[in-house]
């Protein structure tokens, strides 16, 4: 079996240092709709200005290099325990060389390893055995301060936005109100503008599990449900309409998409799970097929 | 853009108001979750006793927080294994969590600035108004920019706190940040939060 650490450590490097073409092209965009000289679009501007520094400089894009969690396709001919051990040895090498911060701390001792391994679960790699003969590692790094933005409702709910009540129901129009209520709770905690993860149904666990992983999509691609790709341009229009703009400054764009996931539930529950990504949405993937190594 | 060097007088935190552009220059220290914790337990509420350099940090840290400034910051720092210490990366992190704490640090130093992203509470505003003091918004995750406003690292504290936990005393010139909560009681988070609460109120109403 190949050794793969140092592919492994280029894919980490670059999800670090390199946003995606699809968010930077979706950040200039916003900053065309914010006035000139307005706090909004002096925000973008300097996101934008240190996307493409960072990328020049190879150093990450924030310094909140986040949660690694990696999501691994494999064929049946891998070892998914010879896979672990190159992620985590790429990953304390990652660190070593700045593209990452020591980020996992032992919540009972406060300690902190220094080199982003902690225990069996930092980092959290989700393996899947596939068909065919191609393997992808696909590496997402989620800030801490939008991870604290997210949220899970627990359906029927009712709220209360300032001394008005409202009451949100078991269908999508009951989705709608809890996701526009965490993006309100949420004002510029996460580094708005964010991309929301949604999934309905599922249980706690799975719930959080999936609203992250449906973010893995690019942005403006729809849900092939009807329905949820509605639901998914209505979420991003109408929480655009409540100004909090980027950092929370006040301005056009709060959210720079949705994702929307369904999934399977217990008739007695009805969850709906959000994960609030940041505009530093850093995602790459790394394919293997045959000697030949693809970046995306 | 107003640069403003530090340490900063009363009289130039009372000129400053909400949404005004300024850029810092002079010495200051990061510090947050751990750091606020640490400074009111050990020497502001005095529940936990001094351990170790604990005093020898206070005293270190007392003339420059006097008129100072507090980044909220955990960056990534390279020559960890040569002590030659460099910030690659330096953005904001959240503000939100140091609420409990803030007010009673900066009333306890005379800290004039606090640095940080997504805004800070009422306890915090009054604060502000008390001492005086305000509060400068950084762009959150504009890292590599910002980390080259850091001039120079001029040593660390409590390093066993983890890289990004640590008190780093860093030099700056220029760094860019937006005044978002000032000495006469603004705060623009709070403005904000109140419109959109307003309009999310009657998007559910439909």
């Amino acid at each position: 079996m190949r050794d793969l650490t140092n592919e492994i450590l280029e894919l980490i490097r670059r999800t670090s240092t390199d946003l995606p073409a699809d968010v930077e092209k979706r950040l200039h965009e916003a900053l065309e709709q914010e006035a000139p000289g307005s706090a909004a679009r002096g925000a973008f501007e300097t996101i934008l200005k240190n996307v493409e520094l960072s990328r020049k400089n190879s150093s990450p894009i924030c310094q909140d290099t986040g949660t690694p969690i990696f999501y691994v396709k494999y064929p049946s001919a891998w070892s998914t325990l010879k896979l672990k051990q190159m992620i985590r040895t790429a990953l304390a090498e990652a660190t070593r060389k700045s593209y990452m911060r020591p980020n996992a701390v032992d919540a009972v001792s406060d300690k902190n390893s220094g080199n982003n391994l902690g225990g069996d679960d930092f980092p959290y790699i989700h393996f899947d055995e596939v068909e065919g003969d191609e393997l992808t590692v696909e590496l997402m790094l989620k800030g801490g301060g939008s991870e604290n933005c997210g949220a899970q409702y627990s359906i029927p709910y009712s709220g209360k936005v300032g001394d008005i009540s409202f009451q949100a129901g078991r269908d999508l129009a009951g989705v709608r109100k809890v996701v526009l209520d965490a993006v309100q709770r949420a004002q510029g905690q996460g580094c708005a503008p964010g991309i929301l993860g949604v999934s309905i149904g599922g249980d706690r666990g799975t719930g959080f599990v999936k609203s992250k992983e449906v973010l893995l999509g690019e942005i403006g691609t729809r849900n092939p449900d009807v329905k949820l790709a509605e639901l998914e341009e209505r979420l991003t229009s109408e929480a655009n309409q409540l100004g909090i703009g980027p950092m929370g400054f006040g301005g056009k764009t709060t959210v720079l998409d949705t994702k929307i996931t369904g999934l399977s539930r217990l008739p007695a529950s009805y969850f709906v799970t959000i994960s609030y990504m940041c505009w530093a949405y850093r995602r790459r993937k790394m394919t293997v097929r045959g000697d030949e190594i693809i970046y995306e | 853009m107003r640069a403003i060097t530090i340490p900063i007088s009363d009289e130039t935190i009372r000129s400053l108001e909400v949404g005004q552009p300024v850029a810092l220059t002079g010495v200051m220290i990061t510090g947050r979750d751990v750091v606020h914790k640490w400074l009111i337990e050990t020497f502001i509420k005095k529940t936990r006793l001094p351990q170790g350099e604990d005093l020898q940090v206070y005293e270190a840290l007392k003339p420059i927080l006097a008129g100072g400034v507090i980044y909220h910051c955990g960056p990534v720092v390279s020559g960890l294994d040569t002590k030659q210490y460099k910030f690659v990366a330096a953005g904001p992190t959240t503000s939100i969590r140091e609420e409990p704490y803030q007010a009673d640090v900066m009333k306890h130093f005379n800290l004039k600035g606090v640095i940080g992203k997504g805004g800070m509470g009422a306890k915090t505003l009054k604060g502000c108004q008390e001492v005086p003091g305000v509060y400068f918004h950084a762009i959150g995750g504009a890292a590599t920019l910002i980390a080259q406003s850091v001039t120079n690292v001029l040593g660390v504290h409590k390093l066993e706190f983890g890289v990004p936990e640590a008190i780093w005393v860093i030099e700056v010139k220029d760094f860019p940040v937006v005044v978002t909560m000032d000495a006469h009681g603004r705060s623009l988070h709070e403005a904000v939060e109140k419109d959109s609460s307003r309009v999310l109120a009657e998007l559910l109403a439909e």
